[in-house]
């Protein structure tokens, strides 16, 4: 039975699909679910979403979809057989990560100070959640990260900027519904 | 049987038949004090019923786990099993201890006693000293498995299956972890409860599976391990957080409403992904396999899985939906099936194909095994729906309207007295399965008779 299926066509390995789709189930449903609380409480979540720090939120956009272009260019790089470029663009794209983690975890200090917690307002139960959960993927990528640019076969970069740009796509997405929607 | 030390797994065998006998007796019995509360009520008081019939149920699918292990692993590993006399060792210590339960619990020995002595944890009665043995006797188990693994062949089916295994054994060593705050208590409980059968069971369950569909089908055994790798996969990424669905209402954190809600929902995918599996690879396969009867339990182990375990338990697993159904007569439907469907067929299933290779005979007696597992689906499925009927009209009248608790029993009595019915139809169907499998008689369904069982 070796007959070629559609699967066999997917850049990468076939489990880091399952995987990112996975992922992207789970964030979905997770967005789904903010929306049709939110629309029982709108003034509510309107006026939590107030006390969210955007300017750094966007800030953290730049810079994960920055790190996540460096991904992709390290796979290029090292598709020209220029490894030890590949291996710098992922040590830098991993750094960004580490930068958007810091920003974050301002972000969260601030809430803290603020008294802000999970159980103050469905809003932020929420928000801890969906952003706690993807700064917890910003960290397995960081790592995933660093892992293919010490073992850095093109097929490994490949499993690890696809990863990562599902990461980068979650946070695209969690940006403007939970800091920016009106 | 290719390898000496397969026959270990006939003794198991014998064994898990033998308690799922009795499971079922204590089923049929726990259904009739269903309709006739006082029956039997000071010699067999229903607490006691109801455990005989739920750990009876987990000790022979474990019996049924551990021989199919020893019969598939050699097979898998190309080589005999480490040690036939451990193997035989820790049988006789569960066995042992399985006595040592149900005497303890029907007489009420050692009331309070630390080491002997009930202790009322539900699914983890079983007194300190049973505990320890079940540890020896997993790590018997492990160290003789891994050994043979370790000393053959690696395949995806055998590595699997020992993750599986090794996990169970480490998870329930939360059994002994018992804190005095009842929130805790019920926390580290699902460790075990919850992370064994929505979890690494379900490891156990696709790693034989496939097996059975390797011999079954004749599919490659490439196609094989990548269906395997991407259950197991879907199987540990809804399955770990979904344990979050048992924390909603216990004094946890609110966070785990969605938490639970959310991946508890994708553990329907697994289940989804085993039953395609089992339809795929019997479409693709080319090979006429004589023992249609263990391949008939295979398809409805996954096909019923499917439904008692995905669908039935996605039916109560949102919080907004448990707020009202939790513990309700739901909840027994939504078990009843997903244990059926998921290790009791998967049991039956490699039993049917395993048990004439072990006796050295062709499969006879297909047609008998056949019916047999129409009439104990067929009885579980009516179970389900009237318990799901009950559990619907009971969510309604005592969680909606808020009426009492016994007021209600009693308005659902005519559906206890059905599944009563379907409880006797499905020991009915165990006689006939365990008559089909151990008396032997000259008959086989095949288009092909010269075709061996492998």
């Amino acid at each position: 039975m070796s007959e070629t299926s559609v699967l066999d066509e997917l850049p990468g390995d076939l489990m880091i699909w399952v995987l990112i789709v996975s992922e992207l189930l789970v964030f979905g449903a997770g967005l789904a679910a903010f929306l049709s609380v939110r629309a029982s409480d709108p003034v509510g979540f309107g006026a939590a979403q107030d006390a969210l720090y955007r300017t750094g939120a966007g800030i953290n956009t730049v810079v994960l979809v920055s790190s996540g272009a460096l991904a992709a260019w390290a796979l290029r790089l090292r598709d020209g057989a220029q490894r030890g470029a590949a291996r710098l663009a992922l040590v830098v794209a991993a750094l960004l990560g580490v930068v958007f983690l810091a920003i974050k975890g301002f972000e969260y200090a601030g809430k803290a100070a603020d008294g802000i917690g999970w159980d103050t307002h469905p809003f932020f139960t929420f928000y801890y959640l969906l952003t706690g959960f993807h700064a917890a993927h910003v960290v397995a990528g960081v790592i995933v990260l660093l892992l293919v640019a010490w073992k850095d076969a093109p097929r490994n970069i490949e499993a690890g900027a696809a990863f990562w740009h599902m990461v980068d796509l979650v946070w695209v997405i969690l940006f403007p519904v939970l800091y920016l929607l009106r | 049987m290719k390898y000496q030390t397969q026959k270990i797994a006939l003794a198991y065998f014998s064994v898990a038949l033998a308690l799922f006998l009795i499971q079922i007796l204590g089923g049929v019995l726990a259904g009739v004090i269903y309709v006739l509360p006082n029956f039997l009520s000071e010699v067999l008081p229903f607490n006691i019923v109801r455990m005989l019939h739920t750990n009876s149920l987990v000790v022979w699918l474990l019996l049924g786990f551990f021989g199919a292990a020893y019969f598939l692993i050699p097979e898998e590993s190309e080589q005999e099993i480490y040690s036939t006399k451990l193997a035989y060792l820790q049988l006789i210590i569960l066995v042992v201890g399985t006595l040592g339960v149900v005497l303890t619990y029907v007489f009420n020995l050692f009331e309070g006693n630390w080491l002997l002595g009930k202790e009322g944890r539900e699914f983890l009665e079983q007194p300190k000293w049973v505990k320890m043995g079940i540890v020896v006797a997993a790590l018997i188990f492990l160290f003789n498995v891994t050994m043979t693994v370790l000393k053959g062949r690696k395949t995806a089916i055998s590595t699997i299956l020992l993750v599986g295994l090794w996990a169970l054994a480490l998870l329930f060593l939360f059994a002994f972890y018992n804190p005095s705050n009842l929130a805790l208590d019920k926390q580290y409980w699902w460790y075990v409860i919850h992370l064994w059968v929505e979890g690494v069971w379900e490891l156990i369950m696709a790693s034989i599976l496939a097996y059975l569909m390797l011999k079954l089908t004749g599919v490659d055994r490439e196609v094989v391990e990548k269906w395997l790798y991407v259950i197991v996969a879907t199987a540990l990424f809804s399955g770990i957080l979904g344990t979050g669905h048992h924390y909603y209402w216990i004094g946890t954190p609110g966070y785990w409403q969605w938490i639970g809600s959310i991946f508890s929902t994708l553990e329907i995918v697994p289940f989804f992904a085993m039953m395609s599996f089992a339809f795929v690879m019997v479409w693709k396969g080319h090979r006429d396999h004589p023992n249609k009867a263990a391949l008939l339990w295979s398809l409805g182990c996954a096909t019923l899985a499917f439904f008692g375990a995905g669908v039935w338990g996605f039916l109560h697993t949102l919080h907004g939906v448990n707020y009202y159904s939790h513990g309700t007569q739901i909840t027994a439907a939504h078990g009843h099936l997903a244990f059926y469907g998921a290790y009791v067929c998967l049991n039956l299933a490699i039993f049917s194909y395993a048990m004439p290779i072990l006796r050295n005979r062709d499969p006879y007696n297909q047609v008998l095994n056949m019916a047999s597992f129409w009439l104990m689906s067929g009885g579980m499925v009516f179970m389900t729906f009237t318990l799901t009927f009950a559990g619907t009209i009971q969510t309604h009248m005592q969680r909606v309207i808020g009426d009492y608790y016994m007021d209600v029993q009693d308005q659902i009595a005519v559906f206890y007295w059905m599944r009563l019915g379907s409880g006797v139809v499905v020991f009915l169907g165990l006689l006939l399965f365990l008559y089909a499998i151990f008396v032997p008689r000259k008959e086989v369904i095949s288009t092909d008779a010269t075709v061996a069982a492998e």
